[in-house]
C-alpha cells in the first residue's frame, strides 16, 4: 500500500532537507506494510519475489517468532535498487515513521554513492524475481528434491567468493595453443662437455632426440590452471566444473546474490552508522516537533543500545562519524595534533578548520568498514568509547574482558571484519597430481578452522567438482591436509607447500 | 505482488520435524528444564539448519565489546550466546526464546499428537482471572505505572519549561499519572489432581528416578495447561506407604521389601478425604521397576483398584521402569487382571528414549 497523505507529506519534507544537506539517493518508495508482510519481507532479504528454498522459511520463523515473543522488531527494511524500496511498518507511530524515513534516505545515498556498491546490480528486483522464476522452471523439469539438494550444496560454499572481485582484473590464462606460447623453443638440452670423439657415446644422438621431445612436451603442455590462486572459488566451479545447464545456472544464481549482498556486509557499520547520523541529525535540526522530542529520544536510544559484550553497528558507526566531523570541524588529525603531548591543549584543540562535512561525504564515497575502521579507530576514540577484547578464560569457563590496550582492540576487530569474518580459501590447482583433483588452500592467519565442519563442506564440494577435493590448512601451525574422495574423507599431516 | 513465504516456511517445518522429533526427545532425556521451572519459563532454541561452511573453530579467541568493566569482569550473562559475536560482525547467530510452560506443553501436544482432555465437573461454575492489559488515568497508587507517569510528567515540564538539566527534579501532578488497568476472563472452573506414587525400595537405582522425575514433569506440564487448579500430591512406598514432599519423593532411597497395595491403599484413602470426584478430575500415575512381594499383595492391589480407584478417577497410568534387579512381572499381572478397563493404562519405559513414546501412551486417550 502506498503512503498516507500525511506521510507522504513528510516524505517530501524530509527528502527536501536530505537534499539540501547534500545527500545524493536514488528515487525512494516507501511501502506501506503490517507485520506480518514485514516478517515475510525480511524473511527474502527485502525482495518482494525470490527463489523458493526452505532457507527462506527458518529466517522468517525467526523473525516471525521473535516478534511474537517481543524480542525483536525489525526497525527498518531498505533494499539497494535503482528506485530504492523501502518498507514502512504499519502499526508504527508517526513519529517512528518519520526517524525511519530519514534513516532510509541516508541508506539510500550510500548505496548510491559509495564506491563498493558501484558494481551492484541496481536492478536487482528484476534480477531476482528472474532468479526465482528459472529456479522454478528447473524444479518442474528436474524435481524439487533433486534442485534443493543442489543449492543446499552451493549455499555451503556461498561464502567463497572474492569480495574484492569487482576491482580484480580477470586475467586470462595463457593457453598451450598460444601462438606466442608455441612459438618460444624449449630450452636446449645440456651436453656434457667431451672429446669428440667420445661425444658420440656422452651424448647419443637418439636419446638427445627424446630429450628434446621431452622438453617440449613440458613447454606446450597445459599450463597450470588457475594461474595465480584465486578466491572466487565459485566463479571458478562455474567455469571449470562438469555441471550440467541447470546445475550451473543455481550455481551461477547463487554467486550473484552472494556478490550482490557482500557490499552490504562490508560497510556494515558504516551504512549503518551513516543512516543513524542522518536520521538523528534530520529529526533534531528539521523534522521533530517539540512534544515528539521525549519519545524520539527513547526509540533513539533503543537503536543504539549496546549490549554488555557486544557491538552494536549502528552505534560504532554513529560514533565514528561523528568522531570524523568532530575532528576535521577542529583540525584534530595530522602529525602537529599527533606530536602534541600537552593534554590541556590537545583537549582544546580547535583550528578553526570546519572540514567536517566535506570529509564524511568523502570518506562515505571510497572506504568500507575494513578501511573505515583501520583509519578512524583511534586510542581516543576507543578509550572514550570503553571498547575493550573478551576472550573465554579456559579455567573459568566463562567470557571475560581481558584487554583494553589498543593495539589488541584494533587488531581483533580488523581480524574480523576481514574477509567478512571467513577463513581465506583459494584455488591453487584444478589438475592436481595430474589427476583433474581439486586443491584448495586456506591461508592459515593463527586461527584454525573447524574440521568436522570443513570436511562436510568438501563433501560439498566434491559432489560439484566430481573428482577428490583436497583442502591444505593448518592445525596449531602444522600442516594438514583434509581430502575427500565420494564419501571418503580423511585428514593427513603435510608440510605446508607455502611459506608463511 | 507479493511472494508467499508459507511454501517455504512449511518445507522448513518438514525437515525441522525429521529432526524436531529428536531434538524433543533431547530435551525430555536430558531433563535441563526443570530446573528453570521457578522462573516458570524454559529456553528452548529455535529451530535452526546450519549447512556446513569453512568457519573458524574452537581456538578463536573472543572479540570486541563496548562497555564497563577490569579485566577479567564476565561480559555476556551466557556466554553461548555472546562468545563469538562481536556486534553481528560475524553472520551466524542463534536465537533463544524464552518459552512458558503453557507453550512448551503446547509444542508437546502437537508433538505427540495430544487430544485435548475431556473434563468432568461442575460445567457450571466458572471462575474469573484478571489480567493486566491496559492502562488507565486513574487507579490506585500501589498500580501505578512509574516509566508512563514518568514521561507525561517529563513531557509537561519540558512543555511548561520547568524542566532544569542541571537539576532533573521531575514531579508528577495527578493528571500525569498513569494506572495499570484490568481486564476480567471468565473460564470454565475445572480442577485436577495428580497422585504419583513410586517404589522406593532397594531395586529403585538414581537413573529410574530420573526417568520418573522427568516423565513426571511432563506429565505436569501437560495437565496443568488443560486445568486452572492442578494439585499434585506424592507418595513413596516400600513395604509401607507415605506421603512426602517432592522433593523427597525423587531422592529417597530405602531398602527393604516392596508392598504395592500399601500405595494403594493411601491413594484410596487421599482421595476419599480430599477430592471428591464430583469436582475434581483425578490422575493418579504409579511408578515402579515391577517387583512385588507375593502374588497375594497383587491381587490386592487389583482389588483396591478395581473396588476403590478406577471409580473416582479419570484414569489410571502405570509405568514400569527397568531395573538391573525388577522381574518386571507386576505389568503383566496388571494388564491380565485390569486390561479390559479402559482406565487402566499401563506403560513399559526401558530407558529414557522411551519417555515420550511413554507420554503419549498415557496421555493420548484424552481423559
Amino acid at each position: 500500500m502506498t503512503l498516507t497523505p500525511e506521510l507522504r507529506a513528510l516524505k517530501e519534507e524530509i527528502e527536501t532537507h536530505a537534499r539540501a544537506y547534500g545527500l545524493d539517493f536514488f528515487e525512494t518508495h516507501f511501502e506501506m506494510i503490517d507485520f506480518e508482510d514485514m516478517n515475510e519481507i525480511a524473511a527474502y532479504g527485502g525482495f518482494p519475489i525470490r527463489y523458493p528454498h526452505w532457507r527462506h522459511g527458518m529466517v522468517f520463523e525467526q523473525h516471525a517468532k521473535g516478534y511474537a515473543y517481543g524480542l525483536q522488531k525489525i526497525f527498518e527494511l531498505v533494499i539497494n535498487n535503482d528506485p530504492c524500496y523501502a518498507y514502512l511498518m504499519r502499526a508504527n507511530s508517526t513519529l517512528d515513521q518519520k526517524m525511519v524515513m530519514a534513516h532510509v534516505y541516508g541508506h539510500s545515498d550510500f548505496f548510491k554513492t559509495n564506491l563498493w556498491f558501484g558494481t551492484t546490480n541496481r536492478r536487482m528486483i528484476d534480477q531476482m524475481a528472474n532468479h526465482g522464476v528459472r529456479v522454478r522452471r528447473h524444479i518442474e523439469r528436474v524435481g524439487l528434491e533433486t534442485v534443493e539438494t543442489f543449492i543446499d550444496r552451493c549455499l555451503s560454499v556461498e561464502n567463497l567468493i572474492d569480495l574484492h572481485h569487482p576491482y580484480v582484473v580477470a586475467r586470462a590464462a595463457p593457453h598451450a595453443t598460444d601462438p606466442a606460447r608455441a612459438a618460444v623453443d624449449p630450452p636446449p638440452v645440456p651436453r656434457p662437455g667431451a672429446k669428440d670423439y667420445m661425444d658420440r657415446y656422452l651424448n647419443p644422438p637418439e636419446l638427445l632426440a627424446k630429450e628434446r621431445a621431452r622438453r617440449r612436451a613440458e613447454t606446450t603442455r597445459e599450463p597450470r590452471c588457475p594461474a595465480a590462486p584465486t578466491r572466487d572459488v565459485l566463479g571458478f566451479l562455474l567455469e571449470h566444473a562438469p555441471l550440467k545447464d541447470w546445475q550451473r545456472d543455481l550455481l551461477g544464481i547463487v554467486r550473484a546474490e552472494a556478490l550482490y549482498f557482500a557490499p552490504q556486509a562490508m560497510t556494515r557499520i558504516m551504512n549503518e552508522g551513516w543512516a543513524s547520523y542522518w536520521h538523528s541529525t534530520l529529526m533534531t535540526e528539521k523534522m521533530l516537533r517539540d512534544d515528539e522530542l521525549i519519545d524520539y529520544a527513547e526509540t533513539h536510544a533503543a537503536t543504539m543500545g549496546v549490549q554488555p559484550g557486544q557491538l552494536n553497528p549502528y552505534k560504532l558507526g554513529l560514533e565514528l562519524w561523528r568522531d570524523i566531523e568532530d575532528r576535521w570541524d577542529r583540525g584534530r588529525h595530522g602529525p602537529d595534533y599527533e606530536r602534541c603531548d600537552d593534554m590541556e591543549r590537545k583537549r582544546s584543540w580547535d583550528t578553526g578548520a570546519r572540514q567536517g562535512r566535506t570529509k564524511i561525504f568523502e570518506v562515505r564515497k571510497v572506504m568500507h568498514d575494513v578501511s573505515f575502521v583501520d583509519a578512524f579507530v583511534t586510542e581516543e576514540f576507543a578509550q572514550k568509547h570503553h571498547l575493550f577484547v573478551y576472550q573465554k578464560n579456559p579455567r573459568s569457563g566463562r567470557v571475560e574482558i581481558t584487554s583494553r590496550d589498543f593495539r589488541r582492540i584494533k587488531e581483533e576487530l580488523l581480524f574480523r571484519m576481514t574477509n567478512l569474518g571467513n577463513p581465506i580459501v583459494e584455488v591453487m590447482d584444478m589438475n592436481h597430481m595430474n589427476r583433474g583433483e581439486l586443491y584448495l588452500v586456506h591461508r592459515w592467519e593463527g586461527r584454525d578452522l573447524k574440521f568436522d565442519e570443513a570436511l562436510e563442506t568438501l563433501l560439498n564440494l566434491r559432489a560439484l567438482w566430481k573428482r577428490p577435493v583436497h583442502l591444505e590448512t593448518k592445525e596449531d601451525g602444522r600442516g594438514k591436509l583434509l581430502s575427500c574422495d565420494a564419501e571418503r574423507v580423511e585428514v593427513q599431516d603435510i608440510l605446508p607447500t607455502l611459506s608463511d | 505482488m507479493v511472494q508467499r513465504i508459507d511454501m517455504d516456511h512449511a518445507r522448513f517445518r518438514q525437515i525441522v520435524r525429521g529432526r524436531i522429533k529428536k531434538d524433543l526427545k533431547r530435551y525430555i532425556t536430558q531433563g535441563e528444564l526443570i530446573g528453570r521451572r521457578g522462573r516458570d519459563a524454559v529456553r528452548i532454541p529455535l529451530p535452526q539448519i546450519h549447512l556446513p561452511r569453512f568457519r573458524f573453530g574452537t581456538n578463536e579467541p573472543g572479540g570486541v565489546g563496548q562497555g564497563e568493566g577490569a579485566d577479567g569482569t564476565p561480559v555476556a550473562a551466557d556466554p553461548g550466546a555472546g562468545a563469538g559475536r562481536a556486534g553481528e560482525l560475524e553472520g551466524e547467530h542463534v536465537l533463544e526464546v524464552e518459552v512458558t510452560l503453557a507453550e512448551l506443553a503446547q509444542i508437546l501436544g502437537e508433538e505427540l499428537a495430544l487430544p485435548r482432555i475431556e473434563k468432568k465437573g461442575k460445567r457450571e461454575l466458572r471462575t474469573a482471572a484478571e489480567r493486566y492489559a491496559g492502562i488507565a488515568r486513574v487507579g490506585p497508587e500501589g498500580l501505578r505505572h512509574f516509566k508512563r507517569t514518568y514521561r507525561r510528567a517529563l513531557r509537561r515540564q519540558l512543555a511548561m519549561g520547568t524542566y532544569d538539566p542541571d537539576n532533573p527534579v521531575v514531579v508528577p501532578y495527578r493528571d500525569d499519572k498513569r494506572y495499570k488497568s484490568w481486564t476480567r476472563k471468565e473460564a470454565p472452573e475445572s480442577s485436577a489432581a495428580i497422585l504419583y506414587m513410586m517404589d522406593v525400595s532397594g531395586s529403585m537405582g538414581s537413573e529410574q528416578k530420573e526417568i520418573v522425575r522427568l516423565e513426571a514433569f511432563w506429565i505436569d506440564t501437560w495437565l496443568r495447561s488443560q486445568y486452572r487448579n492442578l494439585d499434585v500430591r506424592y507418595i513413596v512406598h516400600d513395604a509401607a506407604a507415605k506421603e512426602v514432599d517432592p522433593e523427597t519423593f525423587y531422592h529417597l532411597r530405602e531398602s527393604g521389601g516392596t508392598k504395592i497395595s500399601s500405595a494403594y491403599a493411601l491413594c484410596a484413602r487421599m482421595i476419599d478425604e480430599h477430592y471428591p470426584p464430583s469436582e475434581w478430575n483425578i490422575y493418579p500415575f504409579h511408578f515402579s521397576d515391577g517387583d512385588n512381594w507375593s502374588g497375594k499383595d497383587t491381587e490386592r492391589c487389583v482389588e483396591l483398584l478395581r473396588d476403590r480407584i478406577l471409580p473416582r478417577v479419570n484414569q489410571f497410568g502405570y509405568g514400569q521402569v527397568k531395573s538391573a534387579y525388577g522381574t518386571g512381572q507386576f505389568k503383566g499381572d496388571l494388564d491380565a487382571a485390569l486390561g479390559q478397563e479402559p482406565k487402566v493404562v499401563t506403560s513399559d519405559i526401558p530407558d529414557r528414549d522411551a519417555i515420550l513414546e511413554s507420554i503419549r501412551t498415557f496421555l493420548g486417550k484424552g481423559r
